[in-house]
């Protein structure tokens, strides 16, 4: 299929030029790992406190290093009109939309591997008890964070104060995909004590794949003049 | 629709309805037993909140039609009720801690009600806040509308997703079914006074669309007489 | 790419379009067709709205009012075709600087799912004297040399109608020379073209055809030799082949 061709290709062209450059995703590692220290050190927890701060401050470190992402992921497009320069070409502006999303979810999976083994070694909790279930939170949580990153980002790229901007946006809409992680996660770790996992990561899960499509169906006018 | 009820027309039932309202808020209504004079606070407060969630649809509303049709009419309207709506929405929140304060203790808690109009407070900037910077103004009105529904999206989500929410929150005080024993005295007043600023919000809708429309209009005399200076 | 027939119907038309940013209409009621083997030049003062239409033909934006057709088609609602046929190049390079020459080439080809893209690409680099630089980074490009691999981008796909808004810009002598021997040989290869340039001699000598615009309307549109220049406020030095 030729769409499906022309998203791998977006993809393994964001992934290139990260890989030349390393600018997006060693910010966004640097800057996770620097707020997971931050509240760590902040907090100096006890056991069972941990397990209830530890799900917040990596919600609200990927959050912030998401943000982070989104905004590089669109700055190599405008510096030379580069995502005009895709729609010269006879193909769906949602298959752009769909290649960035990709390449976004990418980079964030990568950050929170790095942030997820630093609260490992810090907070010292184990994931791996519960690693299938965080596992899914963490993909559906980063899938709907992620679609709504390359959309404001794409947005946010036509502004002033780009990063403000899509900060602005991101938040109070991705609200309660993070709020509801944050949640399953604290669940899953404390091992479930109220026994229903799959309602919380379907709940995620669902509010996820509504953002997805729709910013899916979207994009091709944030393209359009 | 503006010469059967021309704006001025509008802007005298804004004013009497007003006054009906302020001598049913404070004269007419009882005095509520627990929370005392300052229970009539409320009659603003939710009078308030539903111009301010109404806002949003109308925004999503237009936005659907302006991305369908692409009428100029469509993207203002949806520009204009943001605005108005965000004022409202603004007036819920500033209502809500002095009502909080002596009806709860605290200024501010964040029960599920407080916390959706927050969250619509948000997006109202979110949504103001691209409006002044974008930069393409050949691009404003479609991305606009993109947050505009993604938004409204949002809103509906914001209203499942807070019984989802550590389900503990108390039920509000009034309103809260057919036993929670409204006095129909106070029942009138509401009821009034939500009229009256459903009212009032669509004054300043059509106040401010026209001030749009003028605004448009000189920027096009401008063109005109640009281009017809050009010609010498 | 067959051969076309000189006096078919105009194949990229513009009709009635009217183009707002804001409150403002940068294009006014614009009508304009180019049909296959002709060459066009775009001339107005800054601000006419030449930047707009070439963009809006080039789908890149889209009409407030008006449509926009290719062989008789709208391209809005069918717009592959009129891409597949369309080059263009504008101030903007399309070009990653984080990507070489080639790898840039390479990945627009592969959007416009062009089959034996090697070869393709090899030759565009050869027509813009981008062979020995293909595997320098575009950042690392001067503006003249990133204007060629935009040039080359922007043929890479055997486009028909090569659309071109100021492609003089940032060239060196030797490669404007070129470029011009190159544009003067797409007619014979049945090919349309329709460009902007702020230099006129210099686009005189390309075009048979003017379309003055100004103010966002079309002041002029037929044969170059026997416009009212004088009209039209253009000044012409007295060697009219003069490129320089």
């Amino acid at each position: 299929m030729s769409s499906l061709r022309i998203i791998w290709n977006i993809l393994i062209k964001d992934l290139r030029v990260e890989w030349r450059n390393r600018e997006t995703l060693a910010s966004m590692c640097v800057f996770g790992l620097l707020i997971v220290f931050l509240f760590n050190f902040a907090f100096e927890t006890a056991r069972e406190e941990t397990l209830r701060l530890l799900p917040s401050v990596l919600w609200v470190a990927i959050a912030f290093a998401g943000v982070l992402g989104f905004n590089r992921s669109f700055a190599s497009e405008r510096e030379n009109a580069c995502l005009e320069g895709m729609t010269l070409a006879p193909v769906d502006p949602s298959t752009i939309f769909v290649g960035k999303m990709l390449a976004n979810l990418i980079f964030l999976g990568i950050a929170e591997v790095v942030m997820v083994f630093a609260a490992t070694l810090w907070f010292n909790v184990s994931f791996l008890p519960a690693l299938g279930q965080l596992l899914l939170i963490a993909f559906f949580g980063t899938l709907g964070y992620a679609a709504l990153g390359t959309i404001f980002g794409a947005i946010a790229a036509n502004t002033r104060m780009r990063e403000v901007m899509l900060t602005v946006l991101q938040f109070p809409i991705a609200f309660w995909i993070l709020m509801l992680s944050i949640d399953s996660t604290g669940n899953a770790l404390r091992g479930n004590p109220q026994g229903n996992w799959i309602g919380g990561i379907a709940r995620v899960a669902g509010i996820s794949v509504v953002f997805t499509v729709a910013s899916y169906l979207l994009f091709e006018y944030v393209l359009e003049e | 629709m503006n010469k059967k009820f021309p704006i001025s027309l509008h802007f005298v039932l804004t004013f009497i309805g007003l006054a009906v309202m302020l001598y049913m808020i404070f004269l007419y209504a009882p005095e509520e037993m627990t929370m005392g004079e300052v229970q009539r606070i409320f009659y603003v407060h939710v009078a308030c909140a539903w111009p301010a969630l109404m806002g949003f649809i109308i925004i999503f509303f237009s936005s659907i039609v302006y991305l369908w049709k692409r009428t100029q009419y469509a993207d203002e309207l949806a520009h204009t009720t943001a605005e108005v709506g965000f004022i409202f929405c603004t007036c819920v929140l500033v209502t809500g801690p002095l009502w909080a304060k002596p009806a709860w203790g605290v200024w501010w808690a964040w029960d599920a009600r407080l916390t959706l109009t927050f969250l619509l407070w948000l997006l109202y900037i979110a949504y103001l806040m691209l409006r002044s910077y974008l930069v393409n103004p050949g691009r404003a009105a479609n991305l606009c509308a993109v947050v505009g529904i993604i938004g409204f999206v949002d809103v509906l989500i914001d209203y499942m997703a807070i019984r989802w929410w550590r389900t503990q929150h108390p039920q509000p005080v009034v309103l809260g079914g057919p036993d929670s024993g409204l006095d129909p005295r106070m029942l009138a007043t509401l009821l009034v006074s939500v009229c009256v600023f459903t009212i009032l919000f669509f004054l300043l809708v059509r106040i401010r669309l026209r001030l749009a429309g003028i605004r448009r209009e000189l920027s096009e005399i401008r063109h005109v007489l640009a281009f017809k200076h050009s010609e010498d | 790419m067959a051969p076309q027939d000189r006096n078919a119907k105009p194949v990229l038309e513009v009709r009635n379009v009217t183009k707002f940013f804001g409150d403002l209409a940068a294009l006014k009621e614009v009508s304009l067709g180019i049909r296959c083997g002709e060459t066009a030049l775009l001339y107005g003062p800054n601000g006419a709205g030449k930047t707009t239409l070439l963009r809006m033909l080039a789908s890149l934006a889209r009409p407030s009012c008006g449509e926009i057709l290719f062989d008789g088609k709208n391209i809005e609602h069918d717009g592959a075709r009129a891409k597949a046929a369309i080059g263009f190049v504008s101030h903007a390079t399309f070009l990653y600087g984080e990507l070489t020459v080639r790898e840039n080439l390479k990945f627009f080809g592969s959007l416009f799912g062009l089959s034996q893209l090697e070869k393709k690409i090899d030759g565009a680099l050869e027509m813009f004297d981008m062979s020995s630089r293909q595997d320098v980074f575009a950042r690392d490009l001067s503006r003249g040399l990133q204007q060629r691999a935009s040039l080359a981008r922007a043929f890479l796909h055997d486009p028909d109608f090569v659309i071109l808004d100021e492609p003089f810009t940032g060239l060196d002598h030797q490669s404007v020379e070129k470029l011009e021997n190159l544009l003067h040989r797409l007619p014979d290869q049945g090919k349309a073209l329709l460009f902007s340039t702020h230099d006129f001699e210099q686009g005189a000598a390309l075009a048979k055809r003017l379309i003055a615009l100004k103010a966002g309307r079309v002041r002029y549109n037929g044969p170059l030799d026997i416009a009212p220049f004088e009209s039209l406020g253009i000044v012409r030095s007295n060697g009219q082949d003069s490129n320089e």
